[in-house]
């Protein structure tokens, strides 16, 4: 199979990905601009980052007037995860893939594209994975500039009401899995009554809300990889079936 | 808003979410062995959502009775396995319409 049309399969595979993309960063585009920001500066974010709780969380914090280390652990602790799907996808691709093809195609890994590349069958072409990526990066972007421009139009109590689309996306991806698997929702329950005792118990407020959730982070997964190992063969979302 | 620090943090963010994504697929080439390590990285997203949402999701709108109606309804439509865009719409309509009904109460 040449190049172009292993990319052309690829673009194909990334469609509905790109349109599954349009509302959530229709969402962040409306919240960022609505939160104070410029709308270049949230087609921007978009453009540069392309994953959805990490920008979200790391523009909350832009907007709340955070500091560069907050917003940079707090965004990388977020995007850890990214770790597990590169290296699975690192098994899979084809082994003369350049350097420059690699650093490419890592931009656009996303939890969809990865479980798309990853069920795939067989050794992966970066020219696939190039294709695939490119619906998304167009759909987060879209989505993002329409977000903001409408932004200023929609009434307040609207804008208001808003504010809750984030959290609700937020449960909307852990409620399934922590129904599926007893250990998710363990960690999950840690995580929050951590950052539980960080917000409310006067002795830790010296804790900024960056570092609560970091904090309350690693406690988690600790917690579930020690009690918990192996557990995340369960899950299947990370995981190339090895 | 002072823009420069915002450019710098968006900066930032763009080299810690590529910096993950990157390293392992260019430069490490090898399964990680750790068990420990696997599995937590694996609820990493997990805890860090948690830990995101809860308790601040009470605070997302103007009052606490409606933003816990919409997390009510999320976690409700959650459960059922509906997908992230129907789960964030409802919310939002939850919110509104509570919203809307306690100012009607309170007006009364």
């Amino acid at each position: 199979m040449n190049w172009k049309k292993s990319f052309k399969e690829g673009v194909k595979g990334g469609i509905p990905i790109g349109l599954g993309y349009l509302p959530v960063s229709f969402t962040f585009g409306f919240l960022a601009v609505s939160g104070g920001l410029p709308v270049w500066v949230a087609v921007l974010i978009s453009l540069t980052n392309l994953t959805s709780a990490g920008q979200f969380a790391g523009t909350n914090l832009i907007i709340a007037g955070a500091g560069y280390f907050e917003v940079a652990l707090t965004t990388l602790v977020i995007n850890l995860r990214y770790m597990l799907m590169s290296l699975s996808l690192s098994q899979k691709l084809e082994q003369k893939t350049g350097t420059l093809a690699r650093m490419a195609l890592a931009f656009g890994i996303t939890d969809e594209t990865f479980v798309v590349s990853s069920l795939r069958p067989g050794i992966l072409r970066a020219s696939y994975m190039l294709g695939l990526i490119s619906m998304p990066i167009l759909g987060w972007n879209a989505g993002t500039l329409l977000g903001g421009s409408v932004s200023s139009m929609l009434p307040e109590a609207m804008q208001n009401a808003m504010g809750i689309a984030l959290y609700a996306m937020f449960i909307a991806l852990i409620i399934p899995a922590a129904r599926q698997s007893r250990a998710v929702l363990c960690v999950i329950a840690v995580a929050v009554a951590a950052v539980c005792i960080f917000k409310y118990i006067a002795v830790f407020s010296f804790i900024s809300s960056g570092f609560r959730i970091i904090a309350a982070t690693v406690i988690a997964s600790a917690f579930g990889a020690w009690f918990f190992p192996g557990k995340e063969e369960e899950g299947g979302k990370t995981q190339d079936g090895d | 808003m002072e823009i420069e620090r915002v450019l710098i943090c968006v900066a930032l963010m763009a080299l810690v979410t590529y910096i993950p994504r990157v390293l392992p697929v260019t430069v490490f080439r090898r399964q990680i062995r750790s068990r420990f390590i696997r599995s937590f990285l694996d609820y990493t997203p997990y805890a860090v959502l948690g830990a995101l949402t809860f308790p601040d999701v009470f605070y997302s709108t103007g009052h606490f009775y409606s933003a816990a109606a919409g997390a009510l309804v999320a976690v409700f439509l959650g459960y059922r396995g509906k997908s992230l865009v129907v789960v964030a719409v409802a919310a939002i309509i939850a919110v509104y319409v509570t919203e809307l009904i306690g100012q009607a109460l309170f007006i009364i």
